[in-house]
């Protein structure tokens, strides 16, 4: 008896398929190709790392795995049989199961509602608050069935997303960019769950670009830059420096400016503290920085770190309590709006091209009238001058390269990077001393980012002050002087561009998280 | 299977052709249902849309009729450009006729020039004062103005009742509940001696215009459009949400207000408590007929005057029952808005282009 | 005793038709969707239900047809809103207006006409109690019938997956469409139901409580019921609250009359749509009160991107 059970064991581990396996994988969209002849595997009971920078093709491979999108050609295999779920739907019903970054629940209803929506009817039984408790209960994941979700925590409504997936019975769980949004407390509590649902035989893949996690948590790591996959390893065998080499190439981008004699502070941020606007936003936390003429500050760090409260803030759409937490050449603006900020020499990017910084349905010409109507003197008393605009915006279109046929066209109808173009001209014409711009190259073709960052160190060499907010590390590394980080609403030191190292980088990319984890500890 | 797929840009052909779509289509049901009521659909279509050209009295009924129609849809097109729904505009027309028409009882027998102007401009801001209310409610509150302004539309209906039952009555009326006529210079003047048509047409024309002006040219309209189009790009060029919505309540309550004043003291004659007939409902329609636009506005209130005396018309030689030109709106309205999808989308045959390896 | 029971039976009274109409709406408005037509469904349903009825001669047709007109009157709501993606604040009204006039067109030939009233169920034993009896269980079928639906239409919100998934709709279009469900056939089937009561309102004004047909019969009682919807916090036991109420300040401005109180009759008319902007404004000004939340989507296009 003994010797046949030995068999069968030795039989299994040797022919256990691996859970997921990705074959050239490869998806294009109109201007790129996202997923690049993707080979992949992951095996049983692991904890596989999906590593790579913003843009690097992370979330177009996982929705081919989990079934939103289909594959232009390679092929796939779940636990060794042919696997292409025609919607996630399928996917589901087939074991895989996903955690996305952005939640989707329904914020009026309790967590047994939102998961009993999302459920197949014949899983949404009467028993299901019980189910819920007991898959809560058995991997640490508190919750209170009848609690309703907006008076949830994110690391709760985390958990709900997180037993909604798990009651579906998956054998691999997806979880995309899991704790951007957690405290480190809580960060520790998911790992706890995670290893457990490893040990129980699943697998589970986990998007992340933070080094610091995966070396924790992964033993096994694929890594993405540009669509195609550079390199596969084992994490913990891995410093954070080669790890950081690894994902974003050995060629790490020199800092190409010339960093020039810096004059006087035309930007002055001192102490600002904002209280978050709404409950998904972030607290800026005294936050102060100096940004002078001819140089160019970035500011970098991961989306959802209050980036967005800090932009409402330097643009005026939010007012600070104490008018001189934000100074410009001295004098106190924190309490004016957007208009008097404009007349006194600023200039501002938003990171949403339509929609915020630009009108989708209105001509170039009247998109001219959002920001420059004091500065280009577009408006007199009032009265509109059309002749003026459509002039000012001929000016954009021929000095920045837009690709248009006519002034008179919907701002709509542009491509993103022509519109940026258009939108960063817009600003720069103005000849503001001081511009801020949030995500300047975001989706923006390569060589009109490489317009866009000649015409920002352009501007500055003009003695303009620059202030730039970007998820872009490589875009920071290569045209700001300093940059500093922004994390859970805080502000770093500023850094010397030049002089960091790899190893500063690994850190930053990782970096805020595991800062966090060490005051944890 | 055909999916609707937005356009890259709003198609400007789309845009003026839709309103002539929805008249003809109009026109087509409308026959069907003559046809269904048993009388001669080409007939009927030729009374409506004829006859109220056929001499020079039912002309300038014509512009009795479009007068309150363009005054009080120019106001509201400003406020739905923004996104801020006035639906009361028959609330403050009504307190318009009664506050306005109030001055004029109050010195009734006095014969002075300034008489008329007092009264249009507390007509007007009698209809401002109305619309101040949702409008105040709305930015203070978030109260939603929809509702605000359509309940007071029941509240003025009712006051001018107990006004024109009670205090404002006719003394020399035989308790009937009608206020004195207004004569002398009480009286809207007229544009042409034996017709009904008032100088009120030319208030409507120079509204068009500053309103034309307005849109185009000056920075509040801007504000307004941008409002309507991206609320966010509105916020970032500085302008402030509250100061727009004050501004287009109180546009149209003024407009509305003075419509209703040169109703009272014009065509009508007197207060009464049936004044309100409909102009505040109607030129909602009128608005989206002419598209939010100043000069589609004009001949937009053309169009819906030729559908009332053509269906008073109608209800005579045709014995048609007067609820046909409600329908006839209605329709006209429905087919505009269900046409307007065209304008920002499009039909497109999807095939599936990929099928999974 | 008498007076009170005549005034707790008048508000009664005053106030089902507003149920009618506002549980209807309010399913509509938990899906998502804001329809303003309420008015117009609610006359066509009287019209039709007179009309069903007096060439019938049979009440339950009747009402079927009054359910039938409104829910296709609002179908017609649907196909502009949700498949042609139209504005729906500009097609509620547009609703009205074509309902307005639509009923007074076909309500023409039968004005003035009456129909036989709508018989009483008394129900055995219980309709002999004192005061309760003739208050409770002495009215003619419609009135219990807009309990029953107001009943019917809690048990679905709160004890049915249908329910929970309409209400998701109605919270998070975006993340219902995500999950798989059928956003737009959701709430073509709301609008249907929301419809079909509106024009039982309206039918139990041309039918069961005066058996004539006028012009614009519903005088407002539309628009009302979009106030009681929001006033209810889109919850039917509210809701049933909120009907009431309205009900009563109208029946009270007819009774303090008869009291001698010397106010014009206008000024009491008023009450209810002055207590109305009130309640709005009362309900507007502290959103934080988690429970009288609108659903997250109300009147907000959907559609579905690819």
């Amino acid at each position: 008896m003994a010797s046949v059970s030995i068999r069968v064991y030795c039989w299994e581990t040797m022919t256990a398929p691996p859970l997921l396996q990705l074959e050239s994988l490869t998806r294009s969209f109109p201007g790129i190709v996202a997923s690049n002849q993707i080979d992949l595997t992951v095996g049983q009971g692991t904890i596989h790392a999906l590593l790579g920078e913003n843009g690097a093709g992370k979330s177009t491979l996982v929705k081919l795995i989990y079934g939103a999108l289909r594959p232009d050609s390679g092929r796939m295999w779940f636990d060794g049989r042919p696997y292409a779920p025609a919607n996630p739907a399928a996917a589901r019903a087939t074991g895989v199961g996903m955690v996305f970054q952005h939640f989707s629940l329904f914020e009026a209803m309790t967590v047994a509602e939102n998961i009993a929506v999302a459920l197949p009817a014949d899983l949404a039984g009467s028993d299901l608050p019980d189910r819920i408790r007991d898959v809560s209960a058995s991997y640490g994941l508190v919750l209170d069935p009848f609690s309703r979700v907006d008076q949830l925590s994110v690391g709760e409504r985390q958990r709900v997303e997180i037993v909604r997936c798990l009651l579906q019975s998956p054998r691999l769980i997806i979880m995309d960019e899991p704790t951007s949004v957690l405290t480190p407390g809580e960060v520790e509590r998911l790992f706890t769950v995670l290893r457990k649902l490893r040990d129980e035989g699943r697998s589970i893949l986990y998007i992340s670009h933070k080094l610091g996690e995966i070396r924790n948590l992964c033993s096994h790591a694929t890594i993405l830059r540009r669509g195609r996959v550079v390199g596969t390893c084992d994490p913990g065998a891995e410093t954070p420096e080669s790890l950081a080499e690894m994902m974003i190439g050995n060629a790490v981008r020199r800092h190409i400016r010339k960093v020039q004699e810096p004059g006087a502070v035309r930007l002055s941020i001192d102490h600002l503290t904002l209280p978050a606007a709404t409950e998904f936003g972030v607290s800026l936390k005294d936050i102060s920085l100096d940004v002078r003429a001819g140089e160019i500050i970035g500011i970098a760090g991961v989306a959802g770190n209050g980036q967005d409260e800090l932009m409402a803030a330097l643009i005026g759409e939010r007012r600070t309590a104490t008018p001189d937490a934000i100074s410009l050449d001295g004098a106190p603006v924190g309490n004016l709006g957007p208009t008097r900020r404009r007349a006194m020499g600023m200039a501002f990017v938003p990171e949403e091209r339509l929609g915020h910084g630009a009108a989708a349905a209105m001509s170039l010409t009247e998109n001219t009238l959002i920001s420059a109507r004091g500065r280009r003197r577009l408006a007199r008393r009032g009265l509109l001058d059309f002749g003026a605009a459509k002039r000012f915006a001929a000016e954009i279109v021929s000095a920045f390269n837009v690709a248009t046929t006519a002034v008179t066209r919907q701002a709509g109808s542009l491509s993103g990077g022509n519109l940026q173009k258009f939108v960063i001209g817009r600003e720069i014409l103005q000849e503001p001393t001081v511009l801020i711009a949030a995500q300047p190259t975001w989706g923006v073709d390569a060589k009109s980012a490489a317009e866009i960052h000649a015409a920002l160190d352009q501007l500055a060499r003009a003695g303009a002050a620059i202030l730039i907010i970007s998820q872009d590390l490589d875009e920071l590394l290569s045209i700001s002087d300093r940059f500093a980080v922004l994390a859970g609403g805080t502000l770093s030191a500023p850094r010397t561009s030049a002089d960091v190292t790899v190893t500063e980088i690994g850190m930053l990319m990782g970096g805020a998280a595991r800062e966090q984890q060490d005051d944890a500890a | 299977m055909i999916r609707l797929e937005r356009r890259p840009e709003t198609s400007r052909a789309m845009l003026w052709l839709t309103p002539v779509l929805a008249l003809v289509l109009t026109i087509l049901v409308g026959m069907v249902l003559f046809a269904m009521l048993g009388k001669d659909p080409l007939q009927t279509v030729a009374v409506i849309f004829v006859s109220p050209f056929s001499d020079l009295y039912n002309l300038s009924e014509l512009l009795v009729k479009a007068t309150p129609l363009i005054l009080i849809a120019i106001g509201l097109s400003l406020g739905f450009r923004a996104g801020i729904w006035n639906i009361g505009a028959e609330g403050q027309f009504t307190i318009g006729a009664l506050a306005g028409g109030a001055v004029g009882l109050a010195f009734h027998g006095t014969d002075s020039l300034w008489l008329m102007p007092l009264m249009w401009i507390t007509g007007c801001a009698a209809g401002m004062a109305w619309a101040a209310i949702p409008a105040f409610l709305r930015t203070r509150f978030g109260a939603n103005e929809i509702l605000v302004s359509l309940m007071l539309v029941y509240v003025a209906t009712l006051l001018l009742s107990a006004m024109v039952t009670g205090p404002l009555r006719d003394p020399d009326g035989f308790n009937f509940p009608e206020s004195r006529l207004f004569e002398g210079s009480a009286a809207m003047p007229l544009l042409m001696e034996g017709t009904r048509a008032h100088i009120g047409f030319f208030a409507a024309l120079v509204a068009a215009f500053m309103a034309w002006l307005l849109l185009g040219r000056h920075v509040v309209g801007f504000q307004i459009r941008l409002l309507g189009e991206a609320p966010r790009a509105a916020r970032f060029a500085g302008f402030v949400e509250a100061r727009v919505i004050w501004f287009c309540l109180l546009v149209s309550g003024g407009l509305a207000g003075l419509a209703g004043l040169f109703e009272a003291t014009g065509p009508v004659g007197q207060l009464v408590p049936s004044l309100p007939v409909g102009y505040g409902f109607t030129a909602i329609i009128v608005a989206f007929l002419g598209r939010l636009n100043p000069l589609g506005i004009i001949i937009a209130g053309f169009v819906m005057a030729v559908t009332y005396l053509g269906g008073e018309a109608a209800e005579i030689t045709m014995q048609l029952p007067n609820a046909v030109t409600a329908v006839f709106q209605g329709l006209l309205l429905f087919f505009l808005l269900g046409m307007d999808v065209l304008s920002t989308y499009r039909f497109r045959l999807r095939r599936r282009v990929r099928a999974a390896t | 005793m008498e007076l009170a029971v005549n005034i707790i039976l008048g508000m009664m009274l005053a106030a089902t038709p507003l149920l009618f109409a506002a549980t209807g709406e309010l399913v509509v408005e938990r899906a998502g969707v804001l329809n303003l037509g309420v008015e117009g469904m609610m006359v066509i349903g009287a019209v039709a239900g007179f009309i069903v009825t007096a060439e019938s001669g049979s009440h339950l047709a009747g009402i079927t047809g009054a359910a039938i007109a409104g829910a296709a009157m609002a179908l017609l709501f649907g196909l502009m809103t949700q498949v042609l993606l139209a504005n729906q604040v500009a097609s509620g009204l547009a609703l009205t207006i074509f309902g307005l006039g639509l009923s007074a067109l076909l309500g023409s030939g039968y004005s003035g006409l009456s129909i036989p009233a709508l018989a009483r169920i008394e129900i055995p034993l219980l309709a002999d109690i004192p005061f309760f009896g003739p208050l409770l269980f002495r009215h003619e079928p419609m009135f219990y019938l807009s309990i029953l639906l107001l009943v019917l239409t809690g048990w679905f919100l709160t004890r049915t997956r249908a329910g929970l998934i309409l209400k998701a709709v109605g919270e998070n279009h975006d993340a219902a469409h995500a999950i798989g469900h059928p956003v737009v056939l959701i709430r073509l089937l709301a609008l249907a139901w929301g419809g079909a009561l509106a024009g039982l309102g309206g039918a139990y004004l041309s039918i069961a409580r005066t058996p004539l047909w006028s012009e614009e019969m519903t005088a407002g009682r539309g628009w009302i019921a979009l106030a009681i919807v929001v006033f209810a916090g889109w919850r039917p036991n509210r809701a049933l609250l909120g009907a009431y109420l309205f009900g009563g300040v109208t029946i009270l401005q007819l009774h303090v009359q008869g009291l001698g109180i010397a106010i014009p009759s206008q000024y009491l008319s008023m009450l209810p749509y002055l207590v109305t902007i009130a309640v709005l404004v009362a309900i507007s000004a502290s959103p934080s009160r988690a429970m009288l939340r609108a659903p997250g989507s109300l009147g907000r296009t959907f559609h579905a991107q690819g």
